[in-house]
């Protein structure tokens, strides 16, 4: 399916505007990261050099930057995409000539950018305010920024499927944001887990993209855990975008 | 199908089903042709916007087959779409959004787009083109929709109850509007549960009642299949019994009422025996039916296999 970047565009541009003037919106992608982030710092100050070899710093850096893309491109999204579908603008859309992919990646554009600026502040930040330096692989951090977009995209488009109203996405996002910031390594490295639970928190639907992100940063990952990491992300991109084709609902419930 | 096949909109044994086994629509068959605005009329619940919504696309029939310019709507929606304008029965747009926003949203999604404000113009609304979409009343959300459904300067028009919200004068300029587009040649497919809006602007129309059609035509048709009436009342001391029996009267005390497909002729019957009996005829009214007459009686009706 080819995309028509003038309807993407169109689309992005509005849904910008609405953000712009929603509020709890704004709060959410731009002051819980920082909120956030703060949060991990003085934790991850707290453990000591042997329990985390690549130290406080670059786990804040790993961990802000999962924290970035979950809080503004996932949560957000979920609440974006149900105001729209309960305003029945999704609806309204798909009477017109974008298609389906369309009106999702063009909906979702905004947040995606705010995002990835994000990271961007973040990574100069931790250059300059810790003096962390910039990190060792920059291609990996990228390529595992793409995969999370990928990821989250159409993990927010299908948790909406669950959320009846905009006041219930906070609920219904708490599951994913809590088992990736426990289970993909945000909040504490999945180093410091025992093996066997480790083992099983890579499987998860944002390790893939968070082991990438940590090797961007720290470098040294093996090629064979690299590739493990991006076929564990691609099978749940796989697995969401069809759950997504199967599920989504484009208006209201009646 | 050329393009100059005159069937712009074809249905055939069109079914729709809800997942909890409810059938909205039960195997209808329509033709609209082009230049032509057809309107489906109903009361709430007949079947109309599960009917327009797989014309527009947005929903595949459970059986029977539907074409809007040769194309199947759902399978080729990208051949479709960018012919023809859609006005939901609800606009969706963003309230946080003004009416110049979401005309530049909608505009930048629509092939051949015409500059926004000549569609303001168009719909009445250049002097809202900064409001809120939240801010706005109902009839100029109508407005707004109607000014998306034509931005791109669609062949083919669907309007679901197109001036339900709006005040006369509203739906007057609306119906103006649509009658323009037609004479410039768009094909219109309508639904509207408000009689007078069919009999104004159809030329031709089906009535929807619990999923099939049980009356098309024109206005003109749909009516004539309806009986005329007469009524009247007797005075005290004349029954009901004594009226000539091919009238066919229903009594109620001294009120008559008499059904008839034969106006002139039952009228004419009628006039004679009050003629030749010496009796005063009061309150004497005939009529003959109107699309609402024709329609409250379909209305009426509990179709078969509905509850």
């Amino acid at each position: 399916m080819s995309i028509a970047y003038g309807r993407l565009a169109a689309l992005g541009r509005a849904e910008l505007t609405l953000l712009a003037r929603n509020k709890n919106n704004l709060f959410i992608a731009l002051l819980m990261p920082v909120a956030m982030i703060s949060v991990l710092r003085s934790s991850l100050s707290g453990i000591g050099p042997g329990d985390l070899p690549m130290g406080a710093g670059a786990a804040t850096m790993i961990g802000g930057t999962g924290m970035v893309l979950i809080l503004v491109v996932y949560m957000a999204l979920v609440s974006a995409f149900t105001a729209r579908r309960e305003e029945l603008v999704l609806k309204r859309l798909r009477t017109g000539e974008a298609t389906d992919l369309e009106i999702l990646a063009g909906g979702s554009l905004p947040a995606v950018v705010l995002a990835l600026l994000q990271v961007l502040l973040l990574t100069a930040g931790g250059a300059i305010v810790l003096g962390l330096g910039a990190p060792e692989q920059p291609l990996l951090l990228v390529a595992g920024l793409v995969v999370a977009v990928v990821l989250l995209v159409p993990a927010a488009a299908l948790t909406t499927a669950i959320t009846r109203n905009v006041e219930s996405a906070g609920i219904t996002t708490l599951p994913f944001f809590l088992l990736s910031a426990i289970g993909s390594g945000m909040m504490l490295p999945t180093d410091v887990l025992p093996d066997r639970v480790a083992d099983v928190c890579e499987l998860l639907p944002l390790s893939g993209a968070m082991q990438l992100i940590r090797a961007g940063w720290t470098g040294g990952t093996g090629a064979g855990e690299l590739l493990g990491a991006a076929l564990t992300a691609l099978a749940w991109i796989v697995i969401t975008v069809f759950a997504v084709r199967r599920w989504f609902r484009w208006e209201p419930r009646r | 199908m050329t393009d100059n096949d005159p069937c712009v909109i074809e249905a055939e044994g069109l079914r729709r089903g809800y997942s909890g086994g409810f059938e909205a629509v039960r195997g209808i068959s329509f033709t609209v042709a082009r230049g032509e605005i057809f309107a489906l009329l109903g009361t709430n619940g007949a079947g109309k916007t599960s009917t327009v919504e797989v014309l527009e696309g947005l929903a595949r029939p459970s059986s029977g087959r539907v074409r809007v310019l040769g194309h199947d709507p759902y399978a080729e929606r990208a051949l479709v779409r960018p012919r023809t304008g859609v006005m939901l029965q609800e606009g969706g747009f963003p309230a946080d959004l003004t009416v110049g926003e979401t005309l530049r949203m909608w505009a930048g999604c629509t092939t051949g787009a015409r500059p926004a404000a000549e569609v303001l113009e168009q719909v009445g609304l250049t002097a809202r083109a900064a409001i809120r979409v939240k801010q706005l009343s109902g009839g100029e959300r109508r407005r707004l929709d109607l000014a998306l459904a034509l931005l791109g300067s669609p062949e083919v028009l669907f309007l679901d109850e197109p001036t339900t919200g709006m005040d006369a004068e509203g739906r007057r300029d609306t119906w103006r509007l649509v009658r323009s587009l037609r004479d410039a040649g768009t094909t219109v497919l309508l639904t509207t549960h408000y009689l007078e809006e069919a009999e104004e602007l159809a030329d031709r129309l089906a009535i929807l009642h619990g999923g099939e059609i049980v009356a098309a035509g024109t206005p003109a048709e749909v009516t004539a299949a309806q009986p005329a009436r007469i009524r009247f009342r007797l005075p005290e001391g004349v029954s009901p019994a004594a009226l000539p029996l091919g009238l066919r009267a229903a009594a109620d005390g001294p009120a008559v009422e008499i059904r008839t497909n034969r106006l002139q002729e039952s009228l004419t019957e009628l006039l004679r025996w009050a003629e030749e009996s010496a009796v005063r005829l009061d309150g004497l009214d005939a009529r003959s039916a109107s699309l609402e007459e024709a329609f409250l009686e379909i209305a009426a009706r509990t179709p078969e296999g509905v509850r």
